[in-house]
């Protein structure tokens, strides 16, 4: 189980949700959920399938945006904005909240332009400065050493669990505070697993970590706080020493005891 | 029988058998042409014939033969010849049209009395009246030497047909890019004349500003007259020198031998087939390939090269690509990325694909009456009133050509397009909008790039449909004899709203537009053959691209 950090984080909620309803056309699938995520900690999303964390994970920088048919009601407020308010950027929204898939995405070109392209984006052209962001970002994913000689061969040719590890460079190079992680491990074999899972807990020292998991035990290793949704509502959230051992609810203990699944 | 068909092994061989069947066409198809084409430019065999027909009537004939086939039944029965048998007649090229009247003479087989190929028989291309044939008499070299002895005679001639061929090459020269280009000039400072009197005449400039103009062009004119007639002083000099090479030959022929004289100017090509060697004939086939590809075209494209129309299909393929392409992407784009779903993207997408299907005469219809009227109208009338009632834009030209056949092939770039792009995961898109990234920003770094394969699909795939159209071509400003090509070393060096040549419409103008089809049949499948091949380079160059951009871009991981 992780330890709390020394450095206690800066004091408040990093992301504040509040009532926060969502609609696939006449359906609801999200109802009235409220949390406190706080800045500086792995938060875990557990539950069964269907339950709505991805579709709640993508609230949180509007990916859901891209779906027709998506209606929400109530706030995101994160670092003291509303991000469904009227005027917000959602271009520099998702520069600060920066998102990992479940399947891997890597862009058709060489592992260098991947993680050079949210700088490119922002117009930087120097090669220097492109060099010293990608080096960084891709030590940052625990990555560099593995692929420093192949730079610039395509990275579909890297592994399965080093794909995963460019997207997470890629995301790091654009400088976010927040990552949200959508089932970053759940394609990749035990050993990759084994090294993402490091890496999140050494990210959290510098960023804000959300990561929705199938994986119970996944969710006990890595994070510092779990909340345990159930068919679109959010039935459990606190820290996740007390969830394992203690939860409140008796529908958190039949999940966690595999009573279902 | 029910186990013959439920079992794999039927369907397979079957569809293998049709496979094999198309193949077999498409490779009929090739050798035929090809067979027909390629032997075209072989040296023939110069013949020499006597032939006595029924009535008692006798035929002397000298030539080359240029087709062979079986006599029909009636005129075997006609002809009281042994109808038990097959029998053959000749065409022969008898050449000498302005001594006989006639290029060919069918001959009919069973009445030839004597047939040899004559070893000093002379076959002749010229400039006028198509081809010759007889035997060399004599050789004139200017006004004081004739050399009459027919051994030396011929190598006299050669080394003369040299110097003047080497003469002529220069006059031609003088005459298109010196003359030519003071010609040019000349032009364009009366068309800036006309304009400024019509500019004066409608109050656009006052009369002291025209009056200066004029007077400046006006001097202009007068130098540039007088270097033009400088240069015409110069070709008439050169021109009198060759006046004095004149050749003589003997023909061979019904009622008595003739003798004529060719000036050794306009022959273009004289060779002894009889005599030659196999490295001869192969420098012959060579020189007449060379000729075919560089030239342009003799005796109203019956003889001669194919150049202009080589240049101009060429030149407007590339013009269409580079219109349809862009457009078709876009228009891809938006209905892939963009538009909202709904009725309205439904119907664009169906006329998109019934575009696909419409005759391509009603393309060049629709070209006609739109860009050439009403674009190119009012062009002439915005920018070039001067120049009418003479059309500028208004008319059919190279621009309006490859613009309506764009319009042709678009939708099959669209729908290549729209593949490629469907293609592409929704994963790769939500990545980089995940980023930060625009929509606009995603198509343009991330999607496009990876389509490229694909466009360049629907691209090569315009590209062959476009080069084969013929139909629309000839109604928007093909033309069977084009003096320039639309482009050349005079600024603005692309001119679009000139008329060009098409390797497709020369197929037709020469197959069925001349008067002597016998003559040009070979010409026919020599210029089609062509066509197929350079369709078959534009598209092979395409799909290497394709292929390394393929590897650059590849989707997956293998």
């Amino acid at each position: 189980m992780p330890i709390m950090t020394e450095a206690y984080p800066p004091a408040g909620p990093k992301i504040m949700v509040e009532n926060l309803d969502l609609w696939y056309g006449p359906s609801q699938a999200l109802f009235d959920i409220s949390m406190q995520i706080k800045p500086q900690r792995v938060s875990a999303f557990i539950g069964p399938s269907g339950c709505g964390k991805s579709t709640f994970l993508r609230t949180l920088n509007r990916m859901n945006d891209l779906i027709d048919n998506v209606r929400i009601s109530g706030s995101v407020v994160i670092d003291g904005e509303d991000v469904y308010s009227g005027t917000i950027d959602v271009v520099s929204l998702r520069r600060n909240v920066g998102m990992i898939f479940q399947k891997s995405n890597p862009f058709p070109k060489s592992v260098y332009e991947n993680v050079a392209y949210g700088q490119r984006l922002l117009g930087v052209r120097d090669t220097k400065v492109l060099d010293e962001v990608v080096e960084r970002s891709l030590n940052h994913a625990a990555l560099w050493d593995e692929v420093k000689d192949r730079l610039h061969e395509p990275a579909l040719s890297l592994s399965g669990g080093q794909m995963q590890r460019v997207c997470i460079a890629r995301a790091l190079a654009v400088g976010p505070e927040i990552l949200l992680m959508d089932e970053p491990s759940s394609a990749l074999d035990p050993i990759a697993t084994a090294k993402i899972e490091e890496l999140i807990v050494e990210l959290k020292q510098k960023y804000t970590i959300v990561i929705v998991t199938h994986n119970m035990q996944q969710a006990a290793r890595v994070s510092d706080y779990t909340a345990f949704f159930y068919l679109g509502r959010l039935v459990e959230f606190d820290e996740t020493r007390k969830i394992f051992t203690n939860p409140e609810k008796k529908q958190t203990e039949e999940y966690i005891t595999g009573r279902f699944g | 029988m029910k186990r013959l068909t439920t079992h794999g092994d039927v369907f397979i061989w079957l569809t293998g058998a049709f496979l094999g069947l198309s193949i077999i066409m498409i490779v009929g198809m090739l050798v035929l042409i090809a067979s027909n084409g390629i032997g075209y430019f072989n040296p023939r065999a110069i013949e020499q014939i006597t032939a006595v027909t029924k009535g008692g009537d006798t035929l002397n004939v000298l030539g080359q033969v240029y087709a062979t086939e079986d006599i029909p039944r009636e005129v075997i029965m006609a002809e009281g010849f042994d109808a038990s048998k097959e029998h053959l007649r000749y065409l022969l090229r008898i050449g000498n049209r302005e001594v006989f009247g006639q290029d060919f003479q069918w001959v009919n087989e069973p009445e030839i009395m004597s047939r040899k190929e004559p070893a000093d028989a002379v076959g002749i291309e010229r400039r006028e009246y198509g081809h010759a044939y007889g035997f060399m008499e004599s050789l004139q070299q200017g006004p004081q030497r004739l050399i009459d002895n027919s051994v030396d005679a011929w190598d006299a001639f050669r080394s003369a047909h040299g110097y003047v061929t080497g003469l002529s090459d220069r006059i031609y020269d003088i005459e298109k890019s010196q003359i030519g280009g003071l010609n040019y000039r000349l032009e364009k400072l009366r068309k800036r004349l006309r304009t400024l009197d019509y500019q004066v005449g409608r109050g656009e400039i006052d009369t002291d500003e025209h009056g200066r103009e004029v007077t400046q062009i006006r001097n202009e004119i007068d130098g540039l007259e007088l270097a033009f007639t400088n240069q015409q002083v110069q070709v008439d000099s050169l021109k009198a020198l060759l006046d004095g090479y004149v050749l003589r030959l003997r023909l061979f022929g019904s009622p008595s031998d003739e003798t004529i004289e060719i000036p050794v100017a306009s022959i273009v090509r004289a060779y002894k087939p009889n005599l030659m060697t196999t490295v001869e004939r192969v420098a012959f086939y060579g020189s007449k390939i060379w000729e075919f590809l560089s030239a342009d075209p003799r005796e109203a494209n019956a003889e001669g090269g194919v150049f202009p129309a080589i240049f101009g299909t060429v030149m407007m393929v590339l013009i269409m690509t580079v219109v349809a392409v862009p457009f078709g992407v876009l228009a891809a784009l938006y209905l892939r990325e963009y538009a909202v779903g709904g009725p309205m993207v439904r119907i664009v997408r169906i006329a998109v694909n019934n575009l696909a299907g419409v005759p391509s005469i009603v393309f060049g219809m629709f070209g006609l009456g739109f860009f050439v009227y009403f674009v190119g109208g009012s062009i002439d009338a915005l920018f070039y009133p001067e120049h009418l009632p003479s059309p500028t834009y208004g008319t059919g030209g190279i621009l309006w050509a490859s613009l309506t056949l764009a319009l042709l092939t678009v939708p099959v770039v669209i729908v290549a397009t729209e593949e490629a792009l469907a293609a592409i995961p929704r994963g790769m898109r939500e990545g980089s909008l995940a980023l930060g990234a625009t929509k606009w920003e995603t198509v343009r770094r991330v999607v496009l790039p990876s389509a490229t394969p694909g466009i360049m699909t629907g691209a090569i795939l315009a590209m062959a449909r476009g080069a084969g159209e013929v139909a629309p071509l000839m109604i928007t400003g093909v033309v069977k004899l084009a003096t320039e090509l639309p482009f050349d070393s005079h600024f603005p060096f692309f001119h679009l709203d000139r008329k060009f040549m098409h390797l497709g419409f020369h197929i037709y103008d020469v197959g069925f537009q001349t008067s002597n089809v016998e003559a040009n049949i070979g010409m026919v499948y020599t210029t089609t053959l062509l066509l197929l091949l350079i369709i078959l380079v534009l598209n092979l160059s395409a799909i290497i691209l394709r292929a390394r951009l393929r590897t650059k871009y590849r989707l997956s991981g293998f």
